[in-house]
């Protein structure tokens, strides 16, 4: 059997069970959520492990017919990029289990049921070749996700679970036409097999038709990522979502647009993502600043960092439209960097408010008095966030301004400004939180971290600084994917800007 | 060599201290910090001599940090002479200013969770930072130590944090950084664009063939940098109030060894600006603007540290003088004498500090030559070597920088020797008001410093009377930087001589033989007097003009107006003009959850039948 049918079907499997797990008795829904997911991370672990680092194309192939007619393919693979996405996915799903473990008290068993389909959902994204494939599995992801801020989420949460619902079914809707319309002209949901018609030009799109099927894509993606102005459904949903929910959607649910971006609209639609790409930079850049001014001025938590998210993932599509290795690089490494910092953030923010029951700034202060090492925590991850040289974020930002100074110099002038930006509002943050004098509830309600807390925070920051530090564990096979998308994209158009080589430099002279 | 064994050391024992700290005892603490900077200076030493002459720069390589396409970013260290200077300066002033913590934190217990340690792992991961900060090889793992510095300097100046003027005085410092390392950035982005890489090696030997405009940006860019970290013009607001960090941060961080980080790396970077004059024009007028403005803030603080801080952003700006008018040995030359006679002064100002329990106004001073003498003649050392009194180590290595001045533009020159007279004043006023005259304060208990403080003390006084003398850089630099003229001058010398004499004469005149001037001066010019003592509310102004509308605007505009009415608004008009429009519509926003899912299911069987129909057809 397929290793990555094993890594996709154990927390579906996980789902299933959870779901005979007698409502009875809660301690065995978490115990087992947590054994599963433990054991998916451990086996998702081979993924890596058995990467061939050397070869560029998708690895771990399984093909095979899952429904006849119309052809749709179970169609498994993953590139250097769907390959870190999912075990960021195993990865963070077993410290949303920790997280949620005594926050969550009400339909205990559907929470970590719901939790385990929405692993599934977010695996079988990474990884489907099939566009129909993919699109269940998009879908998939978003029904969970649906129901975990629905039910176990804060007072406006039907509000806040409706707008995302629709938001996202929006989108979604937009690229289902595009699927089928492709599906129309090429006979095939095959998604290597369209590219292989594309570059072969046994199928052309008009420039009209892959402008309107860029956009059918793009829009679905760009409202998950968020891109300004498709973006104010996120803070609603991060603010409303239970701490799980929060982490697997920032962390998680994002990337799937980011993803989708690269690895759908730039391969098919090379002509239309050129012609479009000053826009959506323009738009990217638009993100950082304003995501970032809005964060400054939050009084809740949660809404602060929801919104540094928006600012966050205007770096990745900034890196992706620059169509240079280092910015496309960047981004993808930024995609697993905000992964790990957010959710890290998210998670933190959520053992806070599992303390004092708020998520208002005005509610804290002097935190570090109390619990020094939640406070210490939080300085590390918030110091990841801000770019802070050895820790992840660092890298992922440094390679996209770098990938946009080289595309367009203005592009990396704005954008900079949000890593100005990024130190205001998660120190004032800090400061306003955790420094100070702690006032009578922040003393008597704030104990330390206990050993399940650590458990789940301290692999995080691990991650931190391991992708700060040595970065080259993980960006050898995101650059050979991505030089990838970069050669498939130049099928039709060349477009690929690339650094002037040392020899025509010194030509130069 | 194994380079990399001198940060690691102070690495090892932040880590070590960092963790563990809250369990030792403050000796064991003592053991791990001190002992881990002492070793690195060892190295440092063992390294030095190790490597002989050192006229060419040695490089380790250890592994390959960043790689993307054709672009890779190494984790390098490289030592050649000026890296060798700055290494001596970081360890050795660094190691004094360690020992010396142990009597001044001693008394520190913090709240709850014992400031001691925490003080001791943070300096130590500054000296880690520093260290990178001088023995990288290419920008970026430069730009690593740099904002690993600032991010220490962060921590320590909000090291009370419980106090607010503390915190908001860190935010301020790192912030206000950030904004320098903007341009620093910008700067690296450019030199990849233009030299597909950022190690030095291949930088410098190539910049002799780029057009002069774009060495002029990266110089331009470099320098935005560079005041940020060595508090110049218009990103000097951040230092004078980092005092509110613990007096040795004060003399380790933001006087002897971060600050100087710009100058640094402005004159490692010499062969960009010898190609981008332009650029070095700036570099000049901003140093010696900065040096000037700063000095004339300086006449008029009360708080002890607080003129030590306008001073060392004015000395600072001497440097930059330095670099900006191609004496880059000479600037270099300054900033070691430098962290000598300041890191006296503020450690000095903090044995008063100590001995007077916590009093920093020297309007409460007084008198206290005779209390704490010990501490008096070591400060004694540093004021007349920041004064330029002749053949200490100010006076070499000041000197040398006018001299090039002048030899580049008089006026630079000039303005230069009255802000060294406006030197002398500023700190001779601050040693009148606190050793001489009455005492004016309450505290009984004056007591001499313990001699964990006194012998670091007294080496660096000895440093700042003789180190301009036993050090002679320009002479070891001579190889590194480009030639520039030897002009000597004895009037150009001895008129900046005079000048430093003159401030000293007329503040003794103001503060101790007729103390009554002093006020009915300041009475007489009342206007200018309010103006330089708020510092020429140049925090006020940034306030008013970026602050406020920034925050405001975020908040009424960008949030409220654009986020919640606007966008928010379309949408939800959208829905609920479509809810009028089709009744049928309604069920779906039915807010019953099971109606949702049922109505995915629904919707996804009903695609599937579809697409199977259309496929069937084909």
């Amino acid at each position: 059997m397929s290793l990555l049918t094993v890594v996709l079907f154990l927390p579906l499997i996980g789902f299933i069970v959870a779901l005979l797990v007698p409502r009875s008795s809660p301690q065995t829904s978490r115990v087992w959520a947590l054994a599963i997911s433990l054991v998916t991370f451990v086996v998702s672990l081979a993924l890596p492990l058995g990467f061939d680092y050397s070869a560029a194309g998708e690895q771990f192939k399984i093909d095979t017919i899952w429904i006849a007619s119309p052809e749709i393919h179970y169609y498994l693979a993953a590139d250097g990029v769907g390959l870190w996405l999912l075990v960021l996915a195993t990865f963070l799903t077993p410290i949303c289990v920790l997280i949620s473990w005594t926050s969550i008290q009400h339909r205990v068993k559907e929470f970590f049921a719901f939790l385990l389909l929405l692993e599934f959902g977010l695996v079988g994204v990474f990884v489907a070749q099939d566009l129909f494939l993919f699109y269940v599995f998009w879908e998939i992801s978003l029904v969970p996700m649906y129901f975990l801020v629905g039910i176990w989420g804060h007072e406006r949460r039907i509000y806040a679970a409706v707008k995302f619902f629709l938001f996202t079914m929006a989108g979604s809707v937009l690229m289902l036409a595009g699927i089928i319309y492709l599906y129309n002209r090429a006979g095939t949901f095959s998604y290597p097999a369209i590219l292989a018609m594309l570059s072969s030009g046994r199928l052309t799109l008009s420039p009209n038709e892959q402008l309107l099927l860029f956009l059918s894509f793009f829009i679905a993606f760009a409202i998950k990522v968020p891109l300004f102005p498709l973006h104010t459904w996120l803070p609603d949903a991060h603010v409303e979502a239970p701490s799980a929910g929060s982490v697997m959607l920032a962390s998680l649910m994002l990337k799937m647009g980011t993803y989708g971006i690269l690895h759908f609209c730039l391969p098919l639609f090379p002509g239309a993502s050129r012609q479009c790409a000053p826009w959506i930079a323009v738009l990217a850049i638009i993100g950082i600043i304003y995501g970032a001014l809005v964060s400054l001025v939050q009084p809740n938590m949660k809404k602060l960092v929801a919104y540094s998210s928006v600012s966050h993932l205007g770096f990745v599509v900034l890196g992706i439209f620059s169509f240079t290795q280092v910015g496309l690089d960047g981004a993808v490494y930024q995609m697993l960097n905000h992964g790990i910092s957010t959710g890290a953030l998210f998670a933190l923010v959520g053992l806070m408010y599992e303390r004092r029951h708020s998520l208002a700034i005005a509610d804290y202060g002097g935190v570090a008095n109390v619990a020094p090492w939640l406070s210490t925590a939080f300085l590390i991850t918030t110091l990841a966030s801000i770019g802070l040289p050895l820790l992840n974020n660092f890298v992922g930002e440094f390679l996209v301004l770098q990938g946009a100074a080289i595309a367009n110099y203005t592009w990396a002038v704005f954008a900079a400004i949000g890593v100005i930006l990024s130190a205001c509002y998660m120190l004032w943050l800090y400061q306003r939180v955790f420094y100070g004098e702690a006032s009578e509830q922040v003393g008597s309600h704030l104990p330390d971290m206990n050993l399940r807390e650590w458990a789940a925070v301290v692999p995080l920051i691990v991650m931190m600084v391991w992708m700060g530090v040595y970065s080259q564990s993980f960006l050898p096979p995101v650059t050979k994917a991505t030089a990838r998308v970069l050669d498939q994209a130049q099928v039709n158009v060349p477009f690929r800007v690339a650094l002037p080589s040392r020899a025509e430099v010194a030509g130069a002279r | 060599m194994q380079l990399w064994l001198i940060p690691i050391f102070p690495l090892a024992g932040f880590v070590v201290n960092g963790l563990f700290g809250k369990r030792f005892s403050k000796a064991l603490v003592n053991v791990f910090a001190i002992g881990s900077v002492l070793l690195s200076f060892a190295w440092v030493l063992k390294t030095i001599f190790g490597l002989g002459d050192l006229t060419t720069a040695y490089t380790e390589h250890y592994f390959t940090w960043i790689q993307s396409g054709a672009f890779t970013v190494n984790w390098d260290f490289s030592v050649d002479r000026l890296t060798a200077i700055m290494l001596l300066v970081v360890t050795g002033i660094g190691s004094l200013i360690h020992i010396y913590s142990i009597g001044y934190m001693a008394h520190e217990r913090g709240p709850r969770h014992g400031g001691y340690y925490r003080f001791f792992a943070y300096l130590n991961l500054f000296m880690f930072f520093m260290l990178v900060l001088v023995l990288a090889a290419n920008y970026l793992v430069l730009f690593v130590g740099w904002e690993g510095v600032g991010l220490c300097s962060y921590l320590l100046i909000g090291f009370y944090f419980t106090k607010k003027f503390a915190t908001d005085a860190g935010n301020k410092a790192f912030i206000v950084n950030r904004i320098g390392d903007f341009g620093f950035s910008l700067a690296m982005f450019y030199i990849v664009k233009t030299f597909s890489t950022l190690d030095f090696g291949s930088v410098f030997s190539r910049a002799a063939g780029i057009p002069e405009s774009t060495l002029t940006l990266i110089g331009l860019l470099l320098m935005v940098g560079a005041a940020g970290k060595s508090a110049q013009i218009p990103l000097y607001v951040w230092l004078p109030d980092a005092m509110a960090g613990p007096t040795p941060v004060s003399a380790l961080i933001h006087a002897a060894t971060m600050v100087t980080a710009g100058v640094y790396m402005t004159a490692r970077s010499w062969s960009i600006y010898t190609h981008a004059p332009a650029a070095m024009e700036v570099i000049a007028v901003i140093g010696v603007a900065t040096a000037f403005f700063a000095a004339t803030i300086g006449m008029a603080q009360n708080d002890i540290k607080k003129v030590f801080a306008y001073s060392t952003v004015s000395q600072l700006g001497y440097m930059f003088l330095g670099v900006g008018v191609g004496a880059f040995s000479s600037g270099i030359y300054h900033l070691v004498t430098h962290a000598f006679f300041k890191a006296l002064l503020f450690l000095g100002s903090g044995a008063v500090i100590h001995a007077l329990s916590g009093e920093q106004d020297m309007r409460n001073m007084g008198g206290l030559r005779t209390k704490i003498p010990w501490t008096f003649w070591t400060m004694f050392c540093a004021w007349i070597a920041i004064s330029g009194v002749p053949f200490t180590s100010g006076f070499y290595s000041k000197d040398s920088i006018l001299l090039a001045a002048y030899h580049h533009a008089p006026w630079m020159y000039w303005l230069g020797t009255v802000t060294a007279g406006i030197t002398a004043f500023y700190v001779s006023r601050a040693m009148f008001m606190t050793f001489f005259g009455r005492y004016r304060g309450h505290e009984h208990h004056i007591h001499e410093s313990p001699p964990v403080m006194m012998i670091p003390l007294t080496i660096l006084a000895l440093l700042s009377l003789a180190g301009g003398y036993l050090f002679q850089v320009p002479v070891y630099l001579s190889g590194v930087f480009p030639p520039v003229e030897e002009i000597e001058n004895f009037n150009l010398m001895a008129i900046s001589v005079a000048f430093g004499l003159a401030g000293i004469a007329i503040a003794y005149w103001m503060y101790v033989a007729q103390p009554a001037l002093s006020e009915s001066f300041v009475r007489s010019v009342k206007g200018l007097y309010t103006l330089v003592y708020n510092k020429y509310f140049v925090d006020e102004i940034y306030d008013a003009a970026v602050i406020k509308p920034v925050v405001g605007g975020s908040r009424e505009v960008l949030w409220k107006g654009v986020d919640v009415s606007v966008i928010d608004g379309l949408a939800n008009g959208v829905a609920s003009r479509s809810r009028d429009l089709g009744g049928v519509l309604r069920l779906f926003q039915s807010g019953n959850i099971r109606s949702y899912a049922a109505w995915v299911v629904l919707g996804s069987v009903a695609l599937i039948v579809a697409l199977g129909m259309a496929g069937g057809g084909r």
